[in-house]
């Protein structure tokens, strides 16, 4: 422990720095503007159920899809060293194939839910692997190769339903997106933890994050010490195909309908933005989910942030813009060479005025 | 070598079905009508595709049960939402000599040319839903929805409701619109009056659950409120999700006056079981006043018609509205 906060002292966070000063700097900004902006409280919701809500509730609970596709996505930058733009409408196909399931049967129940749930896995799944093929066999830069479906993926999902908004409506669905009785934290926030588990599981037990790593930084070296490349880049789509399933089942079990154009609307970009406040290099190489999972809710706080100050519609876009501005260019390589330099040279100077007393 | 070659020729597999889902979707224009008979009426429409939103596919669908051909006509449709492909289209129904032409066109502009030639074959032209920028003399009549009026009805019925003060949560549609525009038009004057109290007011793009976040942020914010109006049902539903975490009472009898446009039929059924109190139509039914005016039922008298919409109060909705109004399933 001590070794621990030894190092973190001598050494900073790494790659954590810049989205935990992100979000130090929101909280505190957010106390002085309001200090109980974070207080949670418990209410009694119109299900009977008594839950917990406030802002940092909200926080937590609305950036559930954007942290679940932010992990997938760091997987494919890291492997790729390019960017999966077509989550948002695979999210809404893969939605639209949960719909299309719960909506066949007579009724709505726990086995339904679950076939629908694995039979969008499979569909996430299967254009997960249509777009990792074209980047790991056909070599096409990951942003042309997933503009495909970006551009098709919505209408895809409208044909799978026909109707523009379907609707369902179940106590189980209800409980997915909202509350599970006697249970007061967001289940989407649960299912969050749970995706996070799996992938911490996942890299213990396997090399997967060692392999990505390796074929991220440098592809034919790691296909001559026997790795796979191919094969890794096109597991890393289809991982992310999983998490587009979970992140799309999230978001029609919210409110219980799909709308094909607006389901996780441009999430893709923010997906991509947490990646990069994460610290993780979009050029693919050495990476960090808990990053990525922190840059999600550090888009989500200020979006919330920005809300709660009552910001006009017209100039929140402007607003968010300007501080992740700051926030990627403080993450830049230069800055950081520059800041690096700067402490050294006090570091040095301190050394020659010890050595000069010492004289 | 044998299990590589397999596993290659699984990647080639799936790659060919996921291109085959996509190519199903993107098909789809230039449905011809079957033989053509002597008697019928020609009509080719050009409209945006039925994905677009409900209220396309309620007009696409409406345009197909008048303009049948139980009611002596002949229809040909094409679909799409970019510009170009509905000028060819449009061409191609002129080449074809259908007798009259149906149009919603994607932009207001590049339209001259073909209704020229429209008018030199002697086919007669009809716009819906969307005008075009060029001169009256080259169409028929516009059947089009008086989206600022819409914003009327609905912001006259709030007043009607009397109650002792108006704290409104305004969730608007996507910036710069045309049902955004005309929506918050007509509120937007009674917050400059001073009439009531706008709490806050917010773009949620049409997203669900965009404006579900913003009601939440009104909600632990702690400001008092007693009206949502959210420029469409999507949005009006993910308010009504946001009222229901908190435990805030909604609709007949409920502290929170809840306000949705577009009619669509689980919307009319929200309304119905009190959950919500007023759904305002946007009309996509203009196929019948067209089809009156081809068979001379109904003469124009100004070459912009106005599409006649009714706001729908929870109190006295009746099925048959549902059945009637009410857009999809």
């Amino acid at each position: 422990m001590k070794d621990n906060l030894k190092r973190i002292f001598k050494g900073g966070l790494g790659q954590l720095t810049i989205p935990l000063i992100a979000i130090a700097l929101l909280v505190i900004f957010n106390l002085i503007r309001d200090p109980s902006f974070f207080s949670i409280e418990l209410t009694l919701n119109n299900n009977g159920n008594t839950v917990l809500s406030g802002n940092l509730i909200s926080i937590i609970n609305g950036a559930s899809e954007l942290a679940v596709l932010a992990m997938g996505m760091t997987l494919v930058t890291a492997a790729c060293g390019g960017q999966d733009i077509s989550v948002g409408a695979a999210a809404a196909i893969a939605g639209s194939a949960f719909v299309k399931i719960l909506k066949s049967g007579p009724s709505i129940n726990i086995g339904t839910v679950i076939m629908a749930f694995l039979f969008a896995c499979v569909v996430a799944m299967l254009f997960g692997s249509f777009n990792g093929t074209l980047v790991s066999v056909f070599k096409i830069q990951p942003m042309i190769a997933t503009l495909i479906l970006y551009t098709c993926g919505r209408s895809i999902a409208y044909w799978i339903n026909g109707g523009a908004t379907p609707t369902v409506s179940s106590p189980i669905i209800t409980a997915i997106g909202g509350f599970i009785p006697g249970v007061p934290i967001p289940t989407p926030v649960l299912i969050v933890i749970g995706v996070a588990l799996v992938f911490v599981l996942v890299f213990h037990f396997t090399s997967l994050g060692l392999f990505t790593q390796s074929v991220g930084i440098n592809g034919s070296a790691a296909r001559l010490n026997g790795i796979n490349s191919t094969f890794i880049k096109l597991l890393s789509f289809i991982i992310l195909g999983l998490c587009v399933a979970v992140a799309g089942t999230i978001g029609v079990s919210r409110l219980g309908l799909i709308n094909h154009e607006t389901l996780l609307l441009d999430i893709e970009m923010d997906a991509i933005l947490a990646v990069a406040i994460g610290g993780n290099n979009l050029g693919g190489g050495k990476f960090k989910i808990s990053g990525s999972i922190i840059g999600a809710y550090v888009i989500q706080m200020l979006t919330i942030t920005l809300y709660a100050m009552k910001v006009p519609s017209t100039d929140v876009k402007a607003y968010k813009a300007i501080v992740i501005i700051i926030l990627v260019v403080i993450g830049s390589p230069v800055i950081k060479s520059k800041f690096q330099k700067f402490m050294n040279k006090i570091k040095s100077n301190r050394q020659r005025v010890s050595v000069k007393g010492a004289e | 070598m044998t299990k590589k070659k397999f596993g290659s020729l699984l990647l080639v597999a799936s790659l060919v079905t996921t291109l085959l889902f996509s190519a199903c979707t993107t098909g789809g224009a230039g449905n011809a009508g079957g033989s053509s008979s002597k008697g019928t009426i020609k009509v080719g429409v050009v409209n945006n595709p039925p994905s677009e939103s409900g209220y396309r596919e309620a007009n696409v669908k409406d345009m197909e049960a008048v303009f049948s051909a139980a009611n002596g006509y002949e229809l040909k449709t094409a679909y799409s939402l970019k510009n170009d492909e509905q000028l060819q289209a449009a061409q191609g129904f002129i080449t074809e000599g259908v007798d009259y032409l149906l149009i919603s066109a994607a932009e207001t502009t590049g339209w001259d040319e073909v209704l020229k030639k429209a008018k030199e074959a002697g086919i007669k032209v009809f716009l819906f839903d969307r005008m075009i920028d060029v001169d009256e003399s080259l169409y028929e009549a516009a059947v089009v929805s008086d989206m600022s009026k819409e914003g009327e009805t609905a912001v006259n019925w709030l007043l009607a409701q009397n109650l002792d003060e108006y704290n409104v949560i305004h969730i608007q549609g996507a910036m710069g619109s045309d049902a955004q525009i005309g929506r918050t038009g007509a509120l937007d004057a009674q917050f400059a009056s001073g009439k009531m109290n706008k709490v806050v007011q917010q773009t949620a793009t049409w997203d669900e659950a965009e404006a579900k976040k913003i009601v939440e942020s009104v909600i632990n914010s702690g400001d008092d409120f007693n009206v949502i109006y959210a420029e469409n049902d999507g949005m009006a539903k993910g308010a009504v999700a946001a009222l229901d975490e908190a435990g805030i009472s909604h609709g007949i009898n409920g502290k929170v006056v809840v306000m949705g446009f577009d009619c669509n039929k689980w919307a009319l059924r929200e309304l119905k079981a009190g959950n919500w109190n007023y759904d305002g139509q946007c009309s996509p039914f203009q196929a019948q006043i067209i089809s009156d005016i081809i068979q001379g039922k109904k003469t124009v008298t100004s070459k912009k018609i106005i599409n006649e919409e009714k706001g729908f109060d929870a109190k006295t909705l009746t099925d048959d509205d549902i059945n009637t109004y009410g857009l999809g399933e």
